[in-house]
């Protein structure tokens, strides 16, 4: 596929054997439901829309100390500077200060005795203005008492190793036994940094005090019913007088998950006092001051494995930064774990988690959720064989695959039963004319002596379900209305995935509706209630169902009361493009739907889905945590400049399982944001904290995303053809927000490839994420070091 | 009192001296289409026309606007390269969360005004103080050359 040659009609292949065949209808492209108002600037957002009358603005005050006790706060100052209307502190919440999503209740929405990280909120300013708010803010006077502070894993571990949350660990088989009985063994330890996720549309939440105690929150939140349950625990009031909506977030990435709910509950509490709408907008500095990241990873790992390369035994221990708070991190660093196998088949092995407290920003769900931390570990591993034995890492990829029938089984005991990462690895290998480029750049690197190229093939194997089975339920609320034309609404949230254009395109196929017949409305907690996060991936799987099952009970009443009305028997009513086909007659959709109404049929339904065969125990390591795996693979092609240390992805090719995919065009452009977020991540985005605990990469000043000039010089993007899932998901599609996240990792593995040339290919680089520029240059001085230390070896010799 | 010339209409607007472009177009103006990134002039979700060219209304004090005319995206429709970049963001798919296109669109249509036929380094200077977190870019510099070849 040729960069510029992008177009949906690649996509636009109709089902085979879709009855409805309606163009745009589930399993085919269709334009993003909100493009046209993305496009003219006309698509609101928390903070675009109407401000309510007398809207007060919330501005945190934050802690400038990492870990303290608060002898004394003099707010005096604040409350007297100009348009505050209130100052909020913990003594202000009617119910309870605590917002911890896991019930830890750690984490005080505002700290009142003890703070546990520099730029933790201590109070809120309520101002007639957002400048005046935090012009005041600045005005507290806070004694601290400085208490001792761990930062980091390291600092963590030599203050006692204190937890967040338990640690997990998967045993299959005797890893002691097996390491000892492998032919060879390597040690290593990769570290990789954390990642802001700089969703573009930062925190916001809106909140309008209603009657008796009824509130209402707009918020920018992955998760509406968490932030129901957060804002009616922090004003002690039952959820039936909060309700949570959201139409659409500029960018969510995880960071919505829990992170919304502290914006949304101060909103909600000014309002409560105030009487008043309110509304919290955080700005860029104190959104990434406050709110948690990707966890950075520490993983210690022992391989054992032969000459050709076989794995015969495993040992990983993966130690996360979590910050002060459990938050999300117990479900993060579980993940790791169900994710530190990637593709591979360990015969032996033993996976432990160190959820490690410090004090920092609370870490929290970030697109693959501690999977691809996982999953760079294990593709050390692999690089580490590679090297020992000098075999191309493809081949030792491709010879711990995992198996179907045989070498299946994972370290949490679940059978891997749709393994086609083989065959995927295999197909863009011959696609992509891997080993022949591969050959080439060792030729050209010989007589490059600044430039250095390097290549890298990586898989990802990406387990699909929450982990928490309760989690694995959704709920939809589906109208048609006399004139035919269809309203929408799920439990899901609409981020930028395309999750309500799918959600649309199966009510469109299963109606035979044009998509200008079937509108999508915002999620609210007025419509679904209990409803999960929109997030590991699942919001098509889950909600996709849930909104079939809707439709499908109000077509099975619109199809008894068609078949009674016409004479016709019910086998002969089909839903069309064209109309809906009674017998011999085409009745247009509409004029059914009025015929129903004066039949007296109801044309509502709610639905309603669970993810069948899963089951997950953490006390025994064991279940079938996942209902199927996504996979993929991609090739990555870098120049290192060794002077510099800067790098160029010259050229990437990505082959991405998304089943039968719901919507191609949609599927590729999340594939290739995926990617695109995942190599910065490995490469350019480096979080630093100074020795007080202090974030000083808050801005994108000083923390640098990719940008237009960092995508490849040649990006080729497939979905793979006929790989309907093997397990009956919506219309046999696969999940596809976080998966192909992963394959950024081909790009730090390209860059380890164009530094192992320093060596002769001899020994593994050991290139540590994010690889700056600078971690670059230390790494070509050690490669540099070795190959010195061989020459000067063979010369004594 | 200072009278400002937004989407080819004169509006008077009492604001400090010092309120950057973005807030008097959001906040007093009702144009919410410009958004709110990172207010240091980083990230380009800000991005107006202050003369025909690209600037970042956070960081630009309105008293600093002057005579200028100022475009944002609400007042694109009527222009013919800007619905020449609407219609190829809308053909191949560039969109995703959408917050970052209004100023993605805005340094497109600035780009292609001053230059149809842009090369890609070209694309890539004018659209890199641009981010969009859902990794659009390919799509973007896609879109910016069909720009090139209808207008």
């Amino acid at each position: 596929m040729s960069d510029v040659a992008i177009d949906r009609a690649a996509g636009d292949r109709a089902v085979p054997g879709s009855e409805a065949g309606v163009a745009g209808g589930a399993s085919q492209s269709l334009r993003h439901e909100s493009a046209a108002m993305h496009v003219s600037g006309s698509a609101a957002y928390i903070d675009d829309m109407p401000e309510p009358k007398g809207l007060l603005h919330v501005v945190p005050g934050l802690s400038t100390r990492a870990h303290a006790r608060i002898v004394s706060m003099d707010l005096e100052a604040v409350r007297a500077a100009p348009g505050v209307v209130r100052v909020l502190t913990a003594a202000d919440i009617p119910g309870h200060n605590q917002v911890s999503p896991v019930g830890k209740n750690d984490e005080p929405l505002l700290a009142s005795d003890i703070v546990s990280f520099h730029g933790q909120p201590i109070f809120a300013v309520v101002a007639e203005t957002r400048g005046q708010g935090r012009r005041a803010a600045r005005l507290a006077r806070i004694v601290y008492e400085d208490l001792p502070a761990v930062l980091d894993i390291d600092q963590a571990r030599a203050a006692g190793g204190a937890l967040v949350w338990r640690a997990l660990t998967m045993r299959r088989g005797d890893v002691d036994r097996g390491l000892a009985a492998s032919p060879r063994l390597v040690s290593g330890r990769i570290v990789m940094g954390g990642q802001e996720h700089f969703y573009l549309e930062g925190q916001a939440a809106l909140a309008q005090p209603g009657e008796e105690g009824e509130i209402r929150v707009w918020s920018s939140t992955q998760h509406p019913t968490e932030t129901q349950h957060m804002v009616a625990h922090v004003l002690d009031r039952p959820s039936n007088l909060v309700t949570t909506e959201v139409r659409r977030m500029g960018g969510g990435f995880g960071g919505k998950e829990t992170q919304a709910n502290g914006p949304a509950c101060l909103a909600a509490l000014a309002a409560e006092l105030t009487g008043r709408a309110a509304k919290m907008r955080l700005d860029r500095d104190d959104d990434m001051m406050m709110t948690g990241k990707r966890h950075d990873f520490a993983v210690d790992y022992t391989v054992g494995f032969d000459d050709d390369g076989r794995i015969g035994a495993v040992d990983m221990v993966l130690a996360a930064r979590c910050g002060w708070s459990a938050d999300l991190s117990g479900p993060v660093t579980d993940r790791a774990l169900f994710h530190a196998d990637n593709a591979y088949y360990y015969p032996d092995v033993r996976l432990r988690s160190e959820p490690l407290k410090t004090n920092t920003q609370s870490n929290t769900a970030y697109r693959g959720f501690g999977g691809p931390q996982g999953i760079v570990a294990a593709e050390r591993v692999i690089e580490e064989i590679a090297f020992a034995t000098g075999l191309d890492p493809l081949d030792v990829r491709l010879r711990n695959v995992y198996g179907t029938g045989t070498r299946d089984l994972t370290p949490y005991h679940m059978t891997v039963e749709d393994s086609i990462a083989a065959e995927i690895m295999t197909e863009l290998a011959e696609g992509c004319a891997y080993r022949a480029r591969r050959a080439a750049i060792r030729a050209g690197n010989e007589d490059s002596p600044h430039i250095r190229r390097g290549i890298a093939l990586t898989p990802v194997k990406f387990g699909i379900s929450f982990t928490a089975t309760h989690y694995n339920q959704a709920g939809a609320l589906v109208h048609v209305y006399t004139d035919g034309s269809v309203q929408v609404n799920h439990g899901g949230t609409e981020m930028g995935q395309g999750l309500h254009t799918k959600m649309v395109q199966i009510a469109m196929r299963e109606f035979g509706l044009p998509a200008d017949r079937v509108r999508i409305t915002a999620t609210t907690t007025g419509k679904v209630p209990n409803t999960s996060a929109t997030a590991a991936s699942s919001g098509a799987d889950l909600n996709g169902m849930a909104v079939l099952d809707a439709v499908r009970r109000i077509r099975e009443r619109l199809v008894t009361f068609a078949a009674g009305h016409w004479g016709v028997g019910e086998a002969e009513i089909h839903f069309r493009a064209d109309g809906v086909h009674v017998g011999a007659t085409v009745v247009p959709f509409g004029e059914l739907t009025r015929a129903a109404y004066l039949a007296r049929v109801s044309m509502s339904s709610s639905g309603f889905y669970k993810t069948p065969k899963i089951s997950w125990n953490p006390d025994t390591g064991r279940g079938r945590p996942f209902f199927y795996f996504a996979y993929g693979a991609a090739c990555a092609e870098v120049a290192v400049d060794l002077l510099t240390g800067e790098m160029r992805i010259e050229r990437v090719d990505i082959l991405h399982d998304a089943g039968q995919s719901l919507n191609p065009a949609i599927d590729i452009g999340q594939v290739e944001g995926a990617f695109v977020q995942g190599a910065g991540w490995l490469t350019t985005e480096e979080l630093v904290w100074d020795e007080n605990g202090r974030l000083r990469t808050h801005a994108p000043s000083t923390y640098k995303i990719p940008a237009c000039s960092d995508r490849p010089g040649i990006f080729n993007v497939a979905l793979l053809e006929h790989a309907p899932n093997r397990e009956e998901t919506i219309f046999r599609s696969k999940a596809v927000g976080e998966p192909p996240f992963v394959h950024g990792v081909a790009v730090l593995h390209a860059i380890s490839d164009a530094l192992a040339s320093l060596d002769g290919y001899r020994s593994c680089p050991g290139l540590d994420a994010p690889a700056t520029p600078e971690a670059i240059l230390r790494a070509a001085e050690r490669m540099r070091a070795r190959a010195a230390a061989r020459a000067g070896a063979a010369s004594v010799a | 009192m200072l009278t400002l010339q937004v989407n080819g209409a004169a509006h008077q607007v009492d604001v400090p001296d010092d309120m950057p472009l973005l807030w008097v177009l959001r906040d007093v103006m009702g144009l919410p289409g410009t958004k709110f990134g990172c207010g240091i002039g980083q990230c380009g979700a800000c991005t107006v026309h202050v003369d025909g060219k690209a600037v970042r209304a956070c960081s630009l004090p309105v008293s600093l606007v002057g005579n200028r005319p100022v475009t944002t995206i609400e007042g694109l429709a009527d222009d013919q390269v800007a619905a020449a970049v609407t219609k190829a963001w809308l053909d191949i798919d560039v969109v995703q969360c959408g917050y970052c296109q209004p100023g993605q669109i805005m340094a497109a249509v600035a780009l292609l005004k001053g230059n149809l036929h842009p090369s890609d380094d070209e694309i890539d200077q004018a659209m890199s103080g641009n981010i969009c977190r859902c990794g659009t870019y390919r799509r973007i510099r896609a879109a910016i050359r069909n720009v090139a070849g209808v207008v």
